[in-house]
This record gives C-alpha cells, sequence and structure tokens, in this order.
C-alpha cells in the first residue's frame, strides 16, 4: 500500500506535472484581481469564493493521467495479477492525489489570500476549509477519472462529469468563508467530503474492472 | 496434487459473439498448455480468463498466483529498466539476467526496441516468482537468442514445479506441453 502511494507521488512528481495545479492556482489568484479591478473591500468579500473555484479546477487538471496511463500500460492488469483489488488501488491513488495537490494549495493560499485582500480569519477558515474539502475534490476526480479511462479526449468529458458534482463542496466550501462557524457549512462540508472519499474508491474500483470488458 | 490452474466448461462471449464453449484445461506443477489457433480464436482472451481479467460466460476458472504477460509491457516509462522492473520484484531476482538484457538495466524503459521489451516483460514474469505463467505470444518480436532464453526459463520454471500456459501463432518448443486447439 504505502508502496503504491510512492508510485503515485513519484509519477505526479515526473516532469514538473506535481507544479502544474499549484501554479494554476496562484495564476487565477493573480488574473482575478486585473479582472475585478483594484477594490479592496470587493476583492476581499468574493476573492474568497474565486479561490475555492480555482481549487475545484486545479483538483480537475490531473483528471486525464490518474488512471488512464496505468490502464493502457497494463499496471492495473498486472496489480490484480498480485491480488492487490481495484478497491485498493484506487485509494492508493487517492492519497497520492490528495498528496500531490492538496497541501501545496493550502501553501499557495496564503499568498494568494494576501493578493485578494483576504483578512487574516478569513484566511484562517480558507486553509480549514481547504484541508477539509480538497480530499472530497481529490476523491471526485478519481471517480470520474476511473470512468473516463480508456475514452478518447476524455479530459473535456471528464469537466462537465465532475462540476456538477462538485458543487455541494463548492457552497459549503466557500459559505464557510463569509460567515465562519455560525452557519454550520464546515460540517456541511466534512459530512461532504468523507461521503465521497469513503465511496470514491468503490466507484473507482467497480469503473475500472467494468472496464476490462 | 492441487491444480496450479483449473477451467471447468468454460465458454467465452466478446461482444455478443461466443469465441468458444466448455473449454475444460487442467495445469498442475510442471505442466504446460500451449493455445493455437487463428486471428481471433480467442487465444488472448483465453490467457485473460486464465489470468482473472474477464469473467467466463459460463464454467469456472480457479487458480492460485499467476504472472501475466501479455501486449502491455507494464513498466514506467520514465525509469530506467533495474528501477521500473524492482516495483514489480518478489524476494530478489529480477530476470534481468535470466533474460539477457542485464546491461540494460540503467537504460530508460521508453528507448527500449519492440524485442528488448518483450524480454523485459518475460523478466517481469520471472520476477514476480508466481508458480503459473500466464504467457500471451511471448515469443513476438524476439529473436533467435531471445527465444532460446524463453524457451530454457520456462523448462527451469516447470523444473522448478511451476507451471506455463502459453499463447502462440508460431512455434515455440515447450516439451509435452497439453495442446489447446481454438477456432
Amino acid at each position: 500500500m504505502i508502496a503504491l502511494i510512492l508510485r503515485e507521488l513519484r509519477l505526479a512528481a515526473a516532469g514538473g506535472a506535481a507544479l502544474l495545479p499549484l501554479i494554476f492556482f496562484l495564476l487565477v489568484a493573480t488574473l482575478f484581481p486585473f479582472a475585478v479591478g483594484p477594490d479592496g473591500p470587493l476583492l476581499a468579500r468574493t476573492g474568497g469564493g474565486a479561490l475555492w473555484m480555482a481549487a475545484l479546477l486545479a483538483a480537475l487538471l490531473p483528471v486525464d493521467r490518474l488512471i488512464e496511463p496505468d490502464r493502457a500500460s497494463g499496471v492495473l492488469d498486472q496489480l490484480a495479477m498480485r491480488g492487490i483489488s481495484e478497491e485498493m488501488v484506487a485509494l492508493a491513488k487517492l492519497a497520492g492525489h490528495w498528496l500531490s495537490f492538496g497541501p501545496p494549495l493550502m501553501l499557495a493560499a496564503i499568498p494568494a489570500a494576501g493578493l485578494m485582500k483576504l483578512q487574516q480569519e478569513v484566511l484562517v477558515r480558507l486553509e480549514l476549509s481547504l484541508l477539509i474539502g480538497t480530499p472530497g475534490l481529490a476523491a471526485l476526480t478519481l471517480g470520474v477519472a476511473a470512468l473516463t479511462a480508456g475514452l478518447r479526449r476524455s479530459a473535456a468529458l471528464a469537466g462537465l462529469l465532475m462540476l456538477p458534482l462538485a458543487v455541494p463542496l463548492l457552497i459549503f466550501g466557500a459559505g464557510h468563508l463569509e460567515r465562519g462557524n455560525e452557519s454550520g457549512a464546515l460540517q456541511w462540508l466534512g459530512a461532504i467530503s468523507l461521503l465521497l472519499v469513503a465511496g470514491a474508491p468503490f466507484a473507482a474500483g467497480a469503473a475500472i474492472r467494468a472496464g476490462r470488458d | 496434487m492441487s491444480a496450479l490452474l483449473a477451467l471447468e466448461g468454460v465458454t467465452c462471449r466478446r461482444g455478443g459473439r461466443i469465441l468458444f464453449e466448455g473449454l475444460d484445461l487442467k495445469l498442475t506443477a510442471g505442466e504446460a498448455a500451449l493455445v493455437t489457433g487463428p486471428n481471433g480464436a480467442g487465444k488472448s482472451s483465453l490467457i485473460r480468463l486464465a489470468a482473472g481479467l474477464l469473467r467466463p460466460a459460463a464454467g469456472t476458472v480457479e487458480r492460485g498466483d499467476a504472472a501475466l504477460a501479455d501486449e502491455h509491457l507494464a513498466l514506467d516509462e520514465r525509469q530506467c529498466l533495474a528501477d521500473a522492473l524492482s516495483f514489480w520484484v518478489v524476494n530478489g531476482g529480477s530476470g534481468l539476467e535470466a533474460m539477457g538484457i542485464a546491461h540494460l538495466a540503467d537504460v530508460p524503459v521508453r528507448i527500449l526496441s519492440a524485442g528488448q521489451r518483450k524480454r523485459a516483460a518475460l523478466a517481469r514474469v520471472i520476477a514476480g516468482k508466481a508458480a503459473l505463467w500466464l504467457l500471451d505470444e511471448p515469443a513476438n518480436g524476439l529473436d533467435a537468442d531471445g527465444q532460446a532464453r524463453l524457451e530454457a526459463a520456462m523448462a527451469a520454471h516447470r523444473a522448478a514445479g511451476g507451471a506455463v500456459l502459453a499463447a502462440t501463432h508460431q512455434p515455440l518448443a515447450l516439451g509435452a506441453a497439453k495442446p489447446v486447439t481454438l477456432g
């Protein structure tokens, strides 16, 4: 299991691919003030939501290299031959995917919050909601990656499939920024994220198996 | 003696078409079977059925631990051959020497030739230390030396109590192998 996760991290790091979500996230944070204009209070009000959008899209970026290369090169078949269940492979991929983009994104959120003129307490809420919400985003990406593996030009379809499913995460993740704990958004975010993380390995495992026929 | 592979009444259906029906095959330690038949007869499907990667439309498939070599190399292209193989090695011994590619150990997988990739796939099978080898067209792309090494490796594996199920349309020296003719 640990060897599998390490392999995922190595693949993610290969060729600097792991930096892509991070750079994308920071780029959005840089561009957003240009689009909205240098209005401090307006930026501070809308910036948190924009960062959550950026996190969502950043999680989606590696969707076409999560499952498909291993399916095409026969690695998934070979792992099955070793008696490692597809669900276990999916769980390792989920952990590897989250480790490669979740924590870096939380680090990048600090300079991004500065660009958005977010208050300190909003930054703390953002970090907390990212910590709880990004595993859910990783789970969604994994499930969609498994469903679309083997299809040609699957990246666009994966985006169409995943983004509507990510709406609850977005609502409660960004909702927590506005009003903090009194809204109960964080609990909802945690519940949805947990549900996705628990369900994704089974959905992805079933999709990998179905993809063999 | 318990069977390393037991197929009973296996029917294979692909895309709504029945490829073969009621196939029985049993392999115990030291035994081998050679699957032959024209293109599209279901040789590769039989290998994948035995591997458990396809489900039979009818019948049962039972096997212990097995290693599979098909057209997919399943080695990370960016890594050098020795590192990529080491992910699959069980209890040491990478199989590089047996397939005569030890000199390629530090060459990246992506620049290997077709024949070298085939040898690497067979080295991965050797490295897996499984009792049952499932080989789909193992001699494809191999030169005379490669084929001799493949045949020696299969003979050594059977002498050590293993079994081999190989599908091929090329002549392959596999002494006293059970013939399985499809199509």
